[in-house]
């Protein structure tokens, strides 16, 4: 059935003129029980991203006084909560679920051993989100007994309903069981395949996975044991720091279970969109291993600015994360030498004008580049935050949010679009509509972002808190700066209108795509070319998936084992500090 | 396993720059001595805080401005939804140029304290007490704002901190006031 073979399928098979008589190929036909739920999953993805998009522009607007008719400044935190949640917990889990159960299909070329278990995960991270979701937005309405609004950090002694921790959990959850869904064809590959190296994307996929489970350890204590019990009234208290500690025990890792898909799709897709192929795929395997081994054991460095926490733990989450840098360094180097090899092979030459080659007017392409490029000023900003002393100036302060909307909001999210212009044909079997709007809405959202996230992070230098619905206070003025504040909230009322405005966009593409008929070739297929380096030259070792997992639990132990240790002989478990419900008029005696 | 050349000089490059960073801020920690904030502020039960039980506890004090030497200050104060005491309703008055400790606990949830602009920041948690050390050389107003979420009146958390010049700080005149200002707060509606 296959009508390309892998080296024609660069560019050729993608052009309009191209006209395939064989029949067609799609992920859709040859898997199409995996395909369904890929569907499902960016189905439920993109009502979150529009929602938070939403809430994003509300927030833009609210905050820095451009208009506040949307919401009162109490409600203020009930969007807030709604856009962290449904963006980072609902919009990335679901997104990544139906990215990752294509790479793996694809890639082990074999579908599910029992379709039950990655529906069942489906099914939790669905009921997950709509508990979570209903506590949220309850706190909208007075006639709603409910309400959640903790932030999507949910740090106690604020409490929130128990639908909230419970939908939570149930998410984390879910993850959980759609990935033993895809270990499980793993291993049954494994059975087929003894000596063969492990394909790349479910390489990628795997130990994205293995990251994950170890770092999910931190925050299903916390809800499961402390939280979700205490807002049953079933214990008492919950000692802030530890919580804390917990949950950033999870917080940061989360970041690269939301990076390494886009990873994935600079790695896999990117080169090939360009024309271009891989330039090192035993590179791009030490670089997942070592997002392994040093995701989880640097959380502290979200509790730089924390009393109760001994400097030394402090000092040694500031050192791994340094060396956490390493990975994501030499991913630019090879995501740059493989565009760069792409670009030669259509012609281009000299120094920079391999660039001009590249095809810039296929939003699928463009997307996962301006999210690349926007990922390297953030990873600047990142590298500010990580320096213990520096982050005295910025810590949450709007600074933070303007490098995590460069981050989690444009290379995850970014990418998750372009890849979505790419894959959505193909799991859907239908072409790809609105085909101009798509071509210019990746710039809309990089000119967007540009506006507002660097707003965000000038007026966070000068002091402008995040989180907080009205930051203009009476007694005292923020410094003057170049421009001024002035001119920094309407750079940021501004970008937030554009951004909203290109996620409009991106979602009539996609919707107009998913209701438009079936029929026709497609223009694109899930065909690789081979890396220029390939895997035989990768040592073997790397294929050791429960190697690294043995290592990545040992560096954690390491990490937390004492500092966690030491907060509980100093009475953590034993706080005795009252909670605080966020709505005391919405709560429900239990 | 082959390494393309360019790889590995970008490689050394990158280990170079991390380490680079790690020694730097160790150079800050060392030289210029830029402390972190850690756990030396000591923990106190949520009661003293909450009740102004002063007496009960040794790692917090009655909230104010405490002349500790000819130039030094210790300044206790309450982080408390939606107030910073002192802070909020009267400011909080040094000289320039003087080594000041600042306590900060809170009364209920966390909250953050941070004077704008400057390298005063730092989360308030139930049961801790945040100490951190600092110099103003600058004569002026400095906001302090509440920067960690702290439910719906978050917003109008929110104080100053009024540094006069040196020849002009009445240590008494200042203090009084403020312990009179926090009476009538500890009183009032919270
Ligand atoms: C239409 C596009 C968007 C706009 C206009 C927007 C705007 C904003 C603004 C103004 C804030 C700061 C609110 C505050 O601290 O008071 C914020 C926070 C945040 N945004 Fe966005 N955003 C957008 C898209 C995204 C995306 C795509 C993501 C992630 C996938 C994201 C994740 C976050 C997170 C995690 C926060 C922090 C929430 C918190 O502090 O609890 N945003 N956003
Ligand atoms: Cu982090
Ligand atoms: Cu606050």
């Amino acid at each position: 059935m296959a009508t390309i073979t892998p080296d024609e399928t660069d560019t050729a098979a993608e052009t309009d003129e191209q006209v395939l008589d064989e029949e067609r190929d799609a992920f859709v036909d040859k898997f199409p029980t995996e395909a369904r739920l890929t569907r499902w999953t960016f189905l439920v993805a993109f009502v979150a991203l529009g929602i938070g998009g939403l809430f994003g522009l509300i927030q833009a607007l609210h905050r820095t006084g451009a208009f506040r008719g949307f919401v009162s400044s109490a409600d203020y935190y009930t969007i807030l909560t709604g856009h962290g949640v449904l963006l980072v917990l609902v919009f990335t889990t679901f997104f990544i679920s139906g990215f990752f159960n294509w790479a793996i299909t694809r890639s082990l070329d074999r579908g599910s051993v029992d379709p039950r278990v990655e529906y069942g995960g489906f099914a939790m991270l669905l009921v997950g989100t709509v508990l979570a979701a209903v506590a949220i937005l309850g706190g909208l309405f007075d006639s709603v007994p409910l309400s959640a609004d903790v932030l999507f950090t949910f740090y106690p002694p604020l409490q929130a309903h128990p639908a909230f921790y419970i939908g939570a959990a149930l998410i984390v959850v879910g993850s959980w069981v759609v990935g033993l869904g895809w270990f499980r064809r793993f291993w049954a590959w494994r059975k087929n395949n003894a000596d063969e190296r492990i394909p790349l994307q479910a390489f990628m996929v795997l130990t994205t996975m293995v990251m994950w489970y170890v770092a999910t350890i931190g925050v299903a204590i916390e809800v499961v044991v402390f939280l979700i019990p205490w807002s049953l009234g079933l214990i008492q208290t919950v000692d802030p720091i530890l919580a804390r500690t917990l949950f950033w025990f999870f917080g940061h890792p989360v970041v690269y279970f939301w990076l390494l898909p886009a990873y994935l799709a600079w790695y896999t897709i990117m080169p090939k969109l360009a024309g271009g192929r891989l330039f090192s795929d035993p590179l791009a395997r030490i670089v997942f291993v070592l997002f392994v081994l040093l995701s989880t054991p640097v959380g502290f460095h979200h509790q730089y600015v924390d009393p109760g926490i001994p400097e030394g733990f402090k000092f040694v989450a500031m050192t791994n994360t340094m060396f956490l840098l390493l990975p994501s360094l030499l991913t630019a180097f090879t995501v740059v030498a493989s565009l760069e090899h792409a670009g030669r092979q259509q012609g281009g030459s000299g120094r920079l004008g391999w660039l001009k080659t590249l095809p810039w007017g296929k939003p699928a392409f463009s997307g996962m580049a301006l999210a690349g490029l926007m990922f390297a000023a953030g990873g600047f900003s990142g590298m500010i935050n990580a320096g213990m002393n520096i982050n005295y100036l910025v810590h949450n302060t709007l600074w933070v949010p303007g490098h995590f909307h460069l981050t989690v909001g444009t290379a995850f999210a970014l990418t998750a679009m372009a890849a979505s212009y790419w894959l959505v044909p193909q799991i859907t079997g239908k072409r790809l509509q609105l085909r101009g709007v798509a071509a210019i809405q990746p710039y809309m959202w990089f000119l967007g972002m540009t506006l507002m996230s660097n707003a965000m992070h000038r007026a966070g230098l000068i002091g402008v808190p995040r989180r907080t619905a009205e930051p203009q206070y009476e007694a005292f003025n923020y410094a003057q700066t170049v421009g001024g504040y002035g001119e920094m909230r309407i750079q940021i009322a501004l970008g937030g209108t554009l951004l909203f405005v290109a996620l409009v966009m991106f979602l009539a593409v996609m919707f107009a795509t998913i209701l438009a008929g079936k029929g026709g070739n497609l223009r694109v297929n899930s065909e690789f070319p081979e890396p220029l380096s390939g895997a035989d030259d990768a040592p073997k070792v790397l294929d050791n998936l429960r190697l690294w997992a043995v290592f990545a639990l040992l560096l954690v132990a390491l990490a937390y084992g004492f500092p966690i240790y030491s907060m509980i002989q100093s009475g953590a478990l034993d706080p005795s500090i009252p909670a605080v419900p966020v709505s005391l008029a919405g709560w429900l005696p239990i | 396993m082959e390494i393309h050349r360019y790889e590995k000089a970008w490689f050394v490059a990158g280990m170079v720059l991390i380490v680079g960073f790690i020694a730097t801020i160790a150079y800050g920690a060392v030289g210029p001595g830029i402390a972190m904030v850690d756990d030396s502020g000591g923990t106190v039960g949520a009661d003293p805080i909450a009740n102004g039980n002063w007496n009960s506890t040794d790692a917090f004090r009655e909230p104010g401005v405490y002349r500790t030497g000819e130039n030094s200050f210790d300044v206790y104060i309450v982080a408390q939804r939606f107030a910073f005491n002192p802070g909020t309703g009267e400011p909080v008055r040094l000289p320039t140029g003087s080594e000041v400790t600042f306590y900060v606990a809170s009364a209920d949830v966390m909250h953050g304290f941070n004077i704008a602009g400057t390298n005063v920041n730092v989360m308030v948690a139930p049961g801790q007490v945040s100490e951190m050390t600092a110099r103003f050389d600058e004569a002026g107003t400095y906001g302090i704002v509440c920067h960690e979420y702290c439910g719906a009146g978050h917003h109008d958390m929110a104080g100053t901190l009024e540094v006069v010049p040196q020849s002009e700080y009445d240590y008494e005149a200042a203090n009084s006031e403020q312990r009179e200002q926090l009476r009538t707060l500890q009183g009032g509606d919270r």
